[in-house]
């Protein structure tokens, strides 16, 4: 196995007899943002939990840059840098306590400790409250300490479960950039859950997760390319009705979820007009344009992404 | 390989600053076995002779011991009773996935704990001279020896409790079913003496009625005191020291099976 990649072959995990994760196979190599979409219950916690080393897949195998999960699991924590959804820090203690509170647990102390924990807070721009109570800062300033938190030990993989949930647009970019800068610089790989599109759409590759299968993997562009053309979305009152209506009238397959029909079609803005003026009454909105990944998920699996 | 110490002693560490900055846990651990020793103890002073004691030592002075011993417990189960909160947490999952090993977590837990229960006990030991109790330098070594190794062994019970548990309502049942009663029949309360055989028999399986008969011989280690019929001073230092390992041991294995289960 290469020391250059997580390789996941044919991972299957079951809670009783129900079935989270089924048969999932995938690899990535240095230096590249990896995605894992899905819904709530699609199996990405669980994927997550595995690869973090906090439980044993029910089958299957995990390679971690060479190493076998199941057998060498102390060496793979050193390699990891997690953050978990639930906050992980102490917010009794400060900024700094916290930070050196994760080095000692990764044996890193002394000199070498302060001065990574103070060009770790540069990088992040919390310098100026290493000494205040955790409890003290906003969520968006606490999600940053994770995070600085997690590259404290020099990570060679960086795992982050829904990175940017409870955080505002401007610090989700931010974020979005520094992970950009760190797998570029650094050449480590991140792998993340989400489920929100934007920030699936700034990793290198997305895997598209669907109740434990994985039913798509590749760049966002690749994927978005399954569909030919334009994405018209209808909302309408009586979506059985017009989906049929549709279906017979225009060489279409219209997908319903909902309140809304989902129609993939090559030169959308005709069809719009066309749609719009043969069914005028039961149209109640229409909108329309470039695939998103959210279509992909939805041609895949018929269902809405919820 | 990573120096296993480093982790133990930043975990201890962590448990202590954490206390002090909560002070109402300081509060809350001492004040109230102090009410219930002084609203019993002068209770029962009057109309309520301990069986084998002599006619000097009230109750007042007999409940002495075993409240210092309620605050350990107290101490040692609210230090624990974090583990469970955090676990739900992401705290907790941040140390179970770093490269220390799970009897080392457990231990820097368990030193934390039995810190603050002991600092807690220190406390109580000076109002000793209030109820009678005088003791000299050999006795105060012995009682301190004696309540580290209650503290550590009630602050392991509290971990081996506290890893199994999701909920801190599951672990105030346990801590009312289980553990008050375990104080309440350790000869902390009543000694065993005269007490039906059943009951006498239940104390005599009690591992923390060794504790508190250590406890009692320490402190009145320089006197003549008579102190009843106890367990011997070999047998219940050894007792004490075997529950402290089995806990210690207990707490480790729960800890290391909970985080491998498949279905966590």
């Amino acid at each position: 196995m290469s020391v250059n990649r997580i390789t996941v072959q044919n991972l299957t995990h079951t809670y009783g007899t129900r079935c989270a994760l089924d048969n999932v196979s995938f690899t990535v190599p240095r230096g590249e943002i990896f995605c894992l979409l899905g819904p709530n219950g699609s199996g990405k916690t669980t994927l997550f939990n595995i690869l973090s080393t906090l439980m044993p897949p029910t089958s299957g195998n995990v390679n971690i840059l060479g190493h076998d999960l199941g057998i060498n699991a102390r060496a793979i924590r050193k390699l990891l840098g997690i953050v978990f959804q639930h906050p992980g820090l102490d917010v009794k203690l400060t900024v700094t306590e916290n930070l050196r509170h994760h080095g000692h647990l990764y044996g890193l102390k002394g000199k070498s400790l302060k001065l990574r924990i103070f060009e770790l807070l540069e990088r992040f721009g919390i310098s100026d409250r290493s000494h205040d109570l955790v409890e003290k800062l906003s969520g968006g300033l606490q999600r940053r300490v994770e995070i600085a938190k997690a590259m404290l030990h020099s990570p060679q993989v960086l795992l982050l479960d829904e990175p940017s949930s409870g955080l505002d647009v401007g610090v989700r970019r931010q974020l979005s950039e520094y992970m950009i800068s760190l797998a570029e610089t650094e050449n480590i790989i991140i792998l993340l859950t989400t489920h929100l599109m934007d920030e699936a759409e700034l990793c290198n590759r997305v895997g598209i997760l669907d109740i434990g299968k994985m039913v798509a993997l590749g760049t966002p562009d690749e994927l978005k390319a399954q569909i030919g053309g334009d994405v018209v979305l209808i909302e309408t009152t009586n979506g059985e009705v017009l989906r049929n209506a549709i279906a017979d009238r225009f060489e279409v397959l219209p997908i319903l979820t909902e309140n809304y029909l989902h129609v993939e079609c090559e030169r959308g803005h005709e069809f719009v007009r066309d749609v719009v003026a043969a069914f005028p009454d039961e149209i109640q909105t229409v909108r329309f344009g470039k695939p998103t990944l959210e279509d992909v998920f939805i041609k895949l699996t018929g269902n809405p992404f919820v | 390989m990573i120096n296993v110490l480093l982790p133990i002693t930043t975990i201890w560490r962590r448990e202590i600053i954490r206390f002090f900055r909560q002070r109402s846990r300081l509060f809350s651990a001492i004040a109230q076995p102090l009410v219930f020793w002084i609203l019993i103890g002068s209770g029962l002073n009057a109309s309520f002779q301990p069986f084998g004691t002599s006619e000097k030592q009230g109750y007042i002075e007999y409940f002495y011991p075993g409240i210092v011993v309620l605050v350990l417990l107290f101490t040692a189960i609210f230090a624990t009773i974090s583990v469970v909160n955090e676990r739900r947490e992401g705290f907790l999952q941040g140390v179970l996935v770093a490269p220390a090993p799970r009897w080392g977590i457990v231990l820097g837990q368990a030193l934390g704990g039995t810190t603050l229960a002991l600092l807690q006990g220190v406390l109580l030991l000076f109002i000793a001279p209030l109820t009678g109790i005088r003791f000299g330098l050999t006795s105060l070594l012995f009682t301190l020896g004696v309540m580290t190794l209650l503290a550590f062994g009630l602050t392991n019970l509290g971990l081996l409790i506290a890893w199994r548990m999701d909920s801190t309502q599951g672990f105030h049942a346990v801590m009312n079913l289980i553990l008050i009663p375990i104080w309440l029949l350790s000869g902390a309360f009543f000694p065993s003496t005269g007490a039906p055989d059943w009951l006498t028999w239940v104390m005599k399986l009690n591992p923390l009625t060794y504790g508190v008969a250590a406890f009692r011989r320490s402190l009145y280690f320089d006197t003549e005191t008579t102190i009843g019929n106890m367990p011997t001073w070999t047998l219940s230092i050894l007792v004490i020291s075997l529950f402290c390992f089995l806990t210690y041991l207990g707490a480790t294995l729960t800890a290391s099976a909970e985080t491998n289960k498949k279905h966590a």
